[in-house]
């Protein structure tokens, strides 16, 4: 016989000792699948046969049970359950969980049981047990329907167990398969002339009856019409949108979830007491004038209307009200009330209507929820879901959006239909665009990328950046992006320097990259410019703001201003760009007073007079040589040091002396750019013109002949300059390191110290590590890029942020600040 | 180091190092070099040279610096003064066993330290007897350092042992209890009468308390007089107004029969330890952004040593009031106690939503400090904010603008309390908002 159960159930098995349970659940599920008692007692008491134990191991069980259930997987429990407070901890445990409780009982005859228990040497417990356990068993049988078991198979004998088989079966709200595409309409409330105007907007072709009255409509090449429920009340002709949609329905062009005025319409029609109000008098009044027999078409219809539907293999759900993620595709009274009416907190407002709770702002999930029953001025994505509410029946707009194209297409109402109990249009609501939760940050996280796949971060890693976040960074509605790290190049074996650009053009030609190109370092800090039309901000590699107030607004009203022509070329209403803000004494100079140039004067202020002590004894004829060679060398270091670090630093007045190199175009608005060569990005680039900008300047080289590149270093540093990025010349990103740097020589005693050169120093200093940073750098430009094409795709802001939180977070990571 | 006393070269025999002979000294800062410049029957000068080797500094066994960058080789701190200590240890002691007539005799002495942090120079060296001469160099903390006077070379060891690294602020190593011996020691017979004695013992110590009172109570001893007399110059100069900070907000919570109570950036627990003693408060919640903070606060509640009950009345969590965090939210009260001025003004309104949308519970209290009051804080300069992390400060108006535009958003009414002395003008120095959920009267 077939055992029909839901593909998601808590399955209890009820059975007296000896049924027979625990074999039939090896024969028809997995292991893992069943969870037996005696399995839980050994667990917590070393013994599965000690009964002292059943209570810890009940609460184990059924703790393990939730987790199982909670994750959607089918769940068996292996147990008497006989007794119906036993089973009514399950029933519980299912019902938490929103999941359907079906029973299946081994009515195995007592001698079976019995016989079975003697050849079990553990179960010396005397037939008694057995008896009681059946006795209890017999008075459950008719009951178990009623205790809330949504299914209930008897096998009541020993060849009803052998030849039983499960068949899995999809809840009613299931429609996985149904791929679509789809056309999901708003509220209808029966306005009927404009939901005929939209559908044929949408192309659908009107079937009439012979009074002219549309009984279906033949949607266009394979579409499908989903209704988002309350298609009745308050609106001039319920009957004909009912005629309409249940022959749509009927013929499979359309399906339609339930909303609360249809679930309150049947009630009234089948002559429960209800309040007649909020426009279900005339839905009433409509349907007297329609004959009996479509009165209970119309009641069978809305009788058989599902809460919620699940549609294109889990990517869609529509339901009336919303539905947070733990609901979808559960089956639950609790499920169906949110559903029909979304959070309500069981207050009411004002207007004597419920108190709901925004549920979508905290909705996470990765499908698409599309709702109605709220009414909003504009149909708006709120992290992945929209409400399609828009007010009809109140002289709004009837509004469908094309699925999975995202496009909305609405018509206005031909008159005010209904007076709204509350004002209308709704006042553009206080609605908190975008709440960030702490949950959407903290704790070990996952990142999937296009890149690279998952990027891990560390609980501790988001604890550090959340402090940095919360503390110094911009608002997050602006943050839409946080650069990587850089690794430098290969540290070099030559004993003059540290760092060299042929270990580059190596690393690139090694990886099979054949065109690399340098672009000039600029010394100053790095910074990102979010360029809106109006707004936007220039922030730090950890997300602070560069200038404060007017001198901020300033410098973005400049940038914005030399940026018209390129927001005319993408046809976007920002740019996201990555540059090098100079001087660096621009953002740090407190670092730069404190640290740098506090060494330049102690320096300056020691050594010559060590020199001079140094000579005096000499012409003493004290033999002090090799102390005075070693101490002038270090002078004429620190002389450079004072020189190198100089180099970098000019008086800033205002935003006099403030220069900004740009050299990335990340982002417009429904674009990235980062698979686009860099030449491209410079160029396109190199269109902002003004003082303000500085071009970079850059070679591109072969990296089977690099010996130009090599030069080009040499020049470049030998001037003064901080030295270059190597970058691959198309923007590979991920397979190998997205840009090495290689600095110069001089610029490098600013990293490691005036006398780094000395060439014990450099000996030592060469045993760097760069594996740590490189990986670093991998993975930053993954999640870098993966916030970007978030951001293109209109993805929610938590989605976007919690990217740009996982670069701070991987840059809390204790890494070699001079790599 | 030179001498005119004559004959000159005597120095030599104080210092233990003959004039005519560069020595070099393998020591634990570096290797210290002692040569003559100049050695004459008038004049003798002794120099001493730490070659520092600046990477070990960063990757040696031991090292304490993190930057390769660094001044600590050029500069005259503790670096020099360990091993000044280790080269002339005797002479600092003040034996000689060829002239203890000499080494007990104030002679005329230059002392010049070419790159010393000089801001405290003339001050502390002064009432030693010494006279001071600074070169600056350029616009930094350093400068070329020259001190005149007529003192024992031991004396003048001392004070340079000392006085050098407190000069500097900065110790390379970690200070240890040891530290406080080798203080009085090298204090011996002038620290107890220096007047700027607790400066002096607070930088050698480098600010570690528990050190300082302890070196401070062995100077009373020396001096016969009370500790606290020597203390006053580390107690806080505002000894009360965070204590009646504190009294203002329990007094609130007591008055809105709070019960589970959020402390929203709660730091290092201060307002959490009186909380806790109050026992109607029957949960407390303190929440920081700060995991540092947090592990602060659960050391000076001893938590780990709390008894069941006692514990079980406080969480400690780390979250962030600019996102929304649904487990602050069925609280009888929150606490912001001078949090909000440390919130850029741009996030106000996602901290709003945190504690008036999501927490939401009946009572919130805001403290911050009034900006009017500033004008009346002697020790802080016009114009500047009471701490360095304060993204503002504002004035009574400001404040009770933004509070009642939150409660009006919210659905709370608003009431303002001064908290401390409060000046006719100017108001009190700290101002508290009382938000209540819903109508209150």
């Amino acid at each position: 016989m077939d055992l029909k159960i839901p593909d998601l159930c808590l399955v209890v098995l009820i059975g007296a000792s000896g049924s027979g349970k625990s074999t039939f659940a090896r024969k028809h599920f997995l292991p893992t699948q069943v969870l037996s008692s005696d399995y839980f007692r050994g667990l917590v008491a070393d013994d599965e046969n000690d009964q002292s134990a059943s209570a810890a191991a009940f609460d184990v069980l059924h703790y393990v049970a939730s987790k199982r259930l909670e994750a959607g997987r089918v769940t068996v429990i292996d147990a008497t359950n006989v007794q119906a407070p036993d089973r009514a901890k399950l029933i519980e445990v299912a019902k938490r969980a929103n999941v359907l409780p079906v029973a299946i009982v081994l009515d195995t005859p007592t001698e079976v049981c019995l016989q079975r228990n003697a050849q079990r040497p553990d179960r010396d417990f005397g037939a008694h047990v057995v008896k009681r356990h059946r006795a209890a068993l017999r008075r459950s049988l008719k009951f178990l329907g009623k205790e809330g078991f949504k299914r209930v198979h008897v096998l009541r004998s020993e060849s009803d167990v052998d030849s039983s088989t499960i068949v899995y079966e999809r809840l009613l709200n299931d429609l996985r398969h149904e791929t679509g595409p789809f056309d999901v309409f708003g509220d209808v409330h029966g306005c009927r002339a404009e939901l005929e105007e939209l559908l044929v907007e949408l192309g659908y072709l009107l079937v009439r009856d012979d009074e002219g009255r549309a009984i279906d409509a033949v949607p266009p090449a394979d579409r499908k019409a989903v209704f988002v429920g309350d298609l009745v009340d308050r609106g001039p002709d319920t009957p004909g949108v009912l005629r309409l949609v249940m022959g749509m329905v009927a013929a499979g062009h359309a399906l339609s979830v339930r909303g609360n005025h249809e679930e309150k319409l049947v009630r009234a029609l089948r002559g429960h007491k209800v309040t007649v109000r909020h426009g279900l008098e005339k839905s009433l009044e409509q349907l007297t004038h329609e004959t009996p027999e479509f009165r209970r078409e119309v009641e069978k219809f809305c009788d058989g209307l599902i809460a919620h539907y699940v549609l294109d293999g889990g990517n869609l759900v529509v339901a009336h009200a919303g539905l947070p993620e733990r609901y979808h595709g559960r089956a639950s009274a609790k499920v169906r009330s949110f559903a029909l009416y979304g959070d309500t907190t069981g207050e009411t407002d004002a207007h004597g209507l419920p108190v709901r709770l925004p549920w979508a702002n905290d909705y996470r999930g990765s499908a698409m929820v599309l709702y109605g029953h709220v009414l909003v001025p504009e149909a708006e994505w709120i992290n992945n879901t929209m409400c399609l509410e828009t007010g009809v029946v109140f002289g709004g707009k009837l509004t469908a959006l094309r699925y999975p194209s995202r496009e909305i297409v609405s018509v206005k109402a031909h008159q005010v239909w209904y007076e709204n109990d509350r004002p209308f249009p709704p006042p553009v609501a206080e609605r908190a665009p975008d709440v960030l939760a702490l949950t959407d940050v903290t704790g070990l996280r996952r990142i999937d990328t296009s890149l690279i796949g998952a990027v891990t971060i560390r609980a501790e890693q988001s604890a550090s950046a959340l402090e940095v976040m919360s503390r110094f960074a911009i608002d997050p509605h602006d943050l839409l992006y946080l650069p990587p790290t850089m690794a430098p190049t290969a540290t070099s074996q030559r004993d003059d320097v540290l760092e060299h650009p042929e270990d580059a053009f190596a690393e690139y030609a090694a990886a099979g990259v054949t065109q690399v190109i340098c672009e000039e370092k600029h010394m100053g800090s790095r910074a990102v410019l979010l360029v809106r039309k109006e707004g936007g901000a220039i922030y730090t590699r950890t997300g602070r703001a560069f200038f404060d107030g007017a001198l901020g607004t300033e410098l973005l009203d400049r940038v914005r201003s030399a940026c018209s022509g390129l927001f005319d070329e993408f046809s976007t209403d920002w740019l996201l760009l990555d540059a090098e803000l100079m001087p660096w004494n621009a953002k740090a100079s407190g670092l730069i007073r404190e640290q740098y140039a506090a060494v330049g004067a102690a320096a300056g202020g020691a050594l010559p007079v060590a020199v001079s002590a140094l000579e005096s004894a000499a012409a003493r004829g004290v033999d002090v040589s090799e102390l005075l060679a070693r101490t002038t060398q270090r002078a004429s270091n620190a002389e450079a040091y004072r020189a190198a670090y100089e180099r970098y630093c000019w008086p800033v007045e205002g935003l006099d002396g403030v220069r900004i190199a740009p050299f990335q175009l990340l982002a417009a608005e429904g674009r990235t750019f980062h698979d686009r060569s860099h030449l491209w990005h410079l160029e396109t680039l190199s269109r902002l013109e003004g003082p303000l900008f500085q071009q970079t300047r850059h070679l591109v080289v072969d990296t089977a002949d690099p010996a130009a590149g090599v030069r080009w270093w040499e020049e470049l540093t030998a001037a003064g300059g901080e030295g270059m990025v190597v970058k691959p010349l198309a923007n590979l990103g991920g397979r190998v390191q997205p840009g090495v740097k290689v600095r110069g020589r001089e610029y490098l005693r600013i990293i490691y110290g005036p006398d780094y050169t000395t060439p014990s120093n450099l000996a030592r200093l060469r045993k760097r590590g760069l594996g740590r940073k490189r990986g670093l750098a991998l993975r930053e430009y993954a999640l870098g890029i993966e916030a970007l094409e978030r951001v293109a795709r209109g993805e929610p802001l938590w989605r976007v942020h919690e990217c740009v939180f996982g670069v701070l977070a991987l840059e809390s990571e204790p890494v070699d600040p001079r790599l | 180091m030179t001498t005119t006393h004559q004959p000159a070269t005597d120095l030599g025999h104080l210092l233990h190092k003959h004039p005519d002979r560069a020595q070099s000294f393998s020591t634990s800062s570096g290797v210290a070099h002692v040569f003559y410049p100049k050695a004459t029957n008038e004049e003798c000068t002794v120099a001493l040279l730490l070659e520092v080797d600046p990477i070990a500094l960063v990757r040696g066994p031991g090292s304490t610096l993190t930057q390769y960058v660094n001044d600590r080789p050029y500069a005259a701190g503790s670096l020099l003064t360990v091993a000044l200590g280790s080269v002339f240890r005797t002479a600092m002691n003040g034996r000689s066993e060829s002239f203890p007539e000499l080494a007990r005799t104030p002679i005329p002495l230059v002392v010049r330290v070419p790159a010393l942090p000089h801001r405290l120079a003339e001050r502390l060296f002064t009432p030693l007897g010494w006279t001071v001469e600074v070169t600056e160099h350029g616009d930094s903390r350093y400068g070329d350092v020259t001190l005149t006077g007529t003192l024992k070379v031991s004396d003048a060891l001392k004070h340079l042992y000392v006085l050098l690294p407190v000069l500097d602020g900065g110790k390379h190593y970690w200070v240890a209890a040891d530290e406080v011996d080798k203080l009085l020691k090298a204090g011996d017979g002038w620290l107890a009468a220096h007047p700027d004695k607790e400066l002096i013992t607070t930088r050698y110590l480098a600010r570690k308390r528990p050190l300082i009172t302890s070196a401070l109570e062995r100077l009373a001893d020396v001096d016969e007089v009370e500790p606290e007399e020597l203390d006053n110059a580390l107690a806080e100069p505002k000894i009360s107004l965070a204590a009646q900070r504190k009294e203002a907000v329990i007094k609130a919570l007591k008055e809105a029969r709070a019960k589970r109570v959020l402390d929203l950036g709660c730091g290092g627990g201060a307002l959490l330890r009186e909380l806790v003693k109050e026992p109607e408060f029957t949960e407390i919640h303190g929440v920081d952004v700060s995991a540092k903070a947090l592990q602060e606060a659960a050391r000076k509640l001893h938590l780990d040593r709390m008894s069941d009950r006692l514990r079980e009345r406080i969480t400690l969590r780390q979250s962030a009031l600019t996102y929304a965090d649904p487990e602050l939210a069925g609280y009888d009260a929150a606490v912001l106690m001078e949090v909000v001025e440390h919130v850029d003004p741009s996030r106000l309104p996602a901290l709003e939503h945190s504690v008036f949308v999501v927490a939401r519970p009946a009572v919130v209290l805001v403290t911050t400090p009034n900006v009017e009051y500033n004008a009346l804080f002697e020790t802080l300069p016009e114009g500047q904010m009471r701490h360095s992390d304060h993204r503002f400060e504002w004035t009574r108006a400001e404040f009770a603008a933004w509070a009642e535009g939150v409660a009006e958003r919210r659905g709370y009414t608003v009431r303002h309390v001064p908290i401390g002395p409060e000046d006719t003008e100017r108001g009190a120095p700290t101002q508290m908002a009382v938000f209540s959920l819903g109508d209150e009267n």
